[in-house]
């Protein structure tokens, strides 16, 4: 707390409501990736290689050229890049999904470290944030609330994410994809074509959320810059059950989670300091065995999903 | 995954089903494949990686053939680069048999990350609690203390996978993060040991307890260990009636089901096993590298061992061979970032490609020496 005014516990709570917006946005991103990639019936479990992958493009593009928003734009790039190489060896018949997540999960994150050696140590521009707290003279408050315009942008991908699901065309033919192979052939459609485009489009999401740790929060690159958001978004869109709206929801309660632990640290809270980092995996795991059934699948999951079988 | 067979969801011997496709992708049951196009297929998807990696190191201006001879040299050429090698072999050995059992009963583990870091901190617990213990006694007690702790972890995902139909992917996976975040906290205050400034680390198992190398090798002896385990289990599923019920159950669960197999057992003690695997490897570290239980139990022998169950297409005995191919890689990662100053990743993207074409070659199982069957 660098306040004038010490908040003492509210401050606590200042600092979580803080924390969950600004490590929730990652979370965002990659989730609403996933969700789509899931809905079409296909697991990409390499996002966290993505999101790497991404948050060295965004800064790279960033330091070399100067825009952090060019930056966002390759790191979409690289994502839908990686994206189409899980939804090509995929097409193959008989090659396992969560298989080909892992394997990307490993070249990821290796192409990342490797390319991205040259730029550890530098500093990029980088992405602005909108002072929202200005109507305060606290300065704990001003920065709490000085939100970067990304945390909105993944606000309204999900509503409008919710919405196309259920109510345009493209939404219908990608969950039927996901919900029955068989059934998309039989009208004419191409199941690997509908996976494919939702895999990329998952993957250049998943590569936003890297851009944001790289150039916005944490705001560096380094080979440490991810705590395997990537991996854990995959549970938290199961936690979400696969609706856009509840990734938000859910977003903001693990990156509330994961700001438990710096925000007691703050009031000289250490016990348990690292226990807390296990906390939204805890929930997860938790919901988890709450919500399955030996007999049924979980509720919203898309029945070609091979998670969900 | 559009030819699968139809999920079954018919209860057949009184017992309720879950929806559960038949993986016989990931057993290897489906396509009944000999072991000379296993190889063939192996030594193709291996050759098309390395000539990817080669196009990429031309892309940046290094000469692939003269990587790969350095390669080859910083893993296989000296007697020291070999030894190094095999060190870094000896707990792939175990942490791939932990994908590996599972696998044979039709599940897909990705949790020896965890299971190790268990392993490490059941084998301190154990070794620090047995101080007084006669050298032997104690060092057989803290590494099966080990074993013990990552067999109970990953047994647990079995468990939950059984009992309530939690996919065990996932649950591995979040197990994992738990499993390091208990790491983290037993070592910043509850065994921390407070005399070691440099870095958090845990008490350390007695002196005695330690394992020493092979002899006339500078190899620690936890690599005789590994391979006992990997002919053992390769045993075990091969030639046993309990290997063959895990087959069973891997290539049809209702086949399985009807002739009677039980199939909570097979799995609870599949994933007992491959936890078992795991938390040895994690435990022999402690044994015969580190001593204490630290952050460095978690540099990825996990991760690691998932790519080799895959590249061995779940054979524990082709596990040797791979073992030592991927120790090589890694063992060779500092000499080729010395001499062409290469990042030390270079050694992640060649593993990744590995990784990638060899689940691309499986689309092409069964159809390379074999004519097409009819199906």
């Amino acid at each position: 707390m660098t306040g004038t005014f010490d908040l003492g516990w509210w401050g606590v709570a200042l600092a979580i409501v803080a924390g969950a917006i600004r490590v929730s946005t990652p979370y965002l991103l990659v989730s609403l990736g996933e969700t789509l990639t899931e809905k079409s019936g296909r697991v990409n479990l390499g996002l966290e290689g993505t999101l790497v992958l991404g948050a060295m493009s965004a800064f790279a593009t960033c330091y070399l050229m100067g825009s952090p928003w060019l930056g966002m734009l390759a790191a979409g790039v690289a994502g839908a890049a990686l994206g189409l190489l899980h939804a090509a060896i995929c097409n193959l018949p008989r090659v396992n999904d969560i298989a080909v997540g892992i394997a990307l999960f490993i070249f990821g994150i290796g192409l990342a470290f490797f390319l991205g050696k040259p730029f550890i140590e530098p500093r990029a521009a980088m992405l602005p944030s909108l002072p929202l707290g200005n109507w305060s003279d606290n300065p704990a408050i001003r920065s709490a609330f000085a939100i970067s315009p990304v945390f909105f942008i993944g606000i309204a991908l999900a509503v409008s994410l919710e919405w196309g699901l259920k109510n345009t065309r493209w939404g219908l033919v990608l969950r039927m994809a996901g919900e029955s192979a068989d059934a998309t052939r039989a009208i004419g459609l191409s199941v690997d074509r509908i996976r494919t485009l939702a895999t990329m489009a998952g993957g250049s999401l998943a590569g936003f959320g890297g851009g944001f740790l790289s150039l916005y929060y944490p705001g560096n690159w380094n080979e440490g810059l991810s705590s395997g958001q990537g991996l854990m978004a995959i549970a938290l869109v199961i936690f979400a059950r696969w609706s856009p709206l509840r990734c938000f929801y859910a977003s903001l309660l693990f990156g509330g989670a994961s700001a438990i632990g710096p925000a007691v640290q703050t009031v000289g809270i250490t016990e348990g300091y690292y226990l807390f980092y296990a906390a939204p995996y805890v929930l997860t795991l938790g919901l988890l065995i709450y919500s399955s059934s030996r007999t049924r699948t979980l509720a919203g999951a898309p029945s070609e999903l091979s998670i969900s079988r | 995954m559009e030819d699968k067979p139809a999920s079954g969801t018919v209860a057949a011997a009184g017992e309720p089903l879950a929806p559960y496709d038949n993986r016989t992708w990931l057993s290897g049951a489906a396509f009944p494949i000999d072991g000379l196009e296993s190889l063939l297929l192996l030594l193709i998807a291996v050759g098309a990686a390395a000539l990817l990696f080669g196009i990429f190191l031309a892309f940046y201006g290094h000469d692939p053939l003269a990587v790969y001879r350095t390669l080859y040299l910083g893993a296989f050429g000296t007697r020291f680069s070999l030894e190094t090698t095999l060190t870094q072999a000896a707990p792939l050995l175990l942490t791939a048999l932990c994908t590996l059992i599972p696998a044979r009963v039709g599940l897909l583990v990705i949790g020896a990350e965890g299971a190790v870091v268990l392993g490490g901190i059941g084998a301190v617990l154990a070794g620090v609690a047995l101080g007084s213990a006669p050298a032997v006694l104690g060092t057989v007690l803290t590494i099966a203390a080990g074993a013990l702790a990552g067999g109970l972890w990953i047994g647990a995902a079995g468990a939950l996978k059984h009992f309530r139909g939690v996919n065990e992917t996932i649950s591995t996976l979040l197990l994992n993060y738990i499993a390091i975040a208990l790491l983290n906290h037993l070592v910043s205050g509850p065994i921390r040991d407070f005399s070691q400034t440099l870095k958090a680390q845990s008490w350390s198992i007695p002196q005695a307890f330690m394992i020493g190398n092979i002899p006339g090798w500078s190899v620690h002896s936890g690599l005789v260990i590994g391979l006992v385990v990997c002919l053992a289990l390769h045993l075990l599923l091969r030639h046993t009636t309990i290997g063959f019920g895990m087959d069973v159950l891997g290539g049809n669960r209702r086949a399985a089901q009807m002739i009677g197999l039980p199939i909570g057992r097979l799995i609870l003690l599949a994933c007992f096993l491959g936890g078992a695997a795991a938390g040895l490897a994690g435990a022999i570290e402690i044994v015969a590298v580190h001593g204490a239980a630290s952050e460095s139990l978690v540099v990825g022998l996990g991760y690691t061992g998932i790519l080799v169950a895959f590249l061995a297409r779940q054979n524990a005995l082709v596990v040797i061979l791979v073992a030592l191919l991927l120790g090589g890689i890694s063992a060779s990662g500092g000499l080729l970032q010395r001499r062409f100053d290469t990042p030390h990743a270079a050694t992640t993207v060649l593993e990744g490609l590995i990784f990638l074409c060899v689940l691309a070659s499986s689309a092409f199982a069964g159809r390379l020496l074999s004519r097409p069957r009819a199906s």
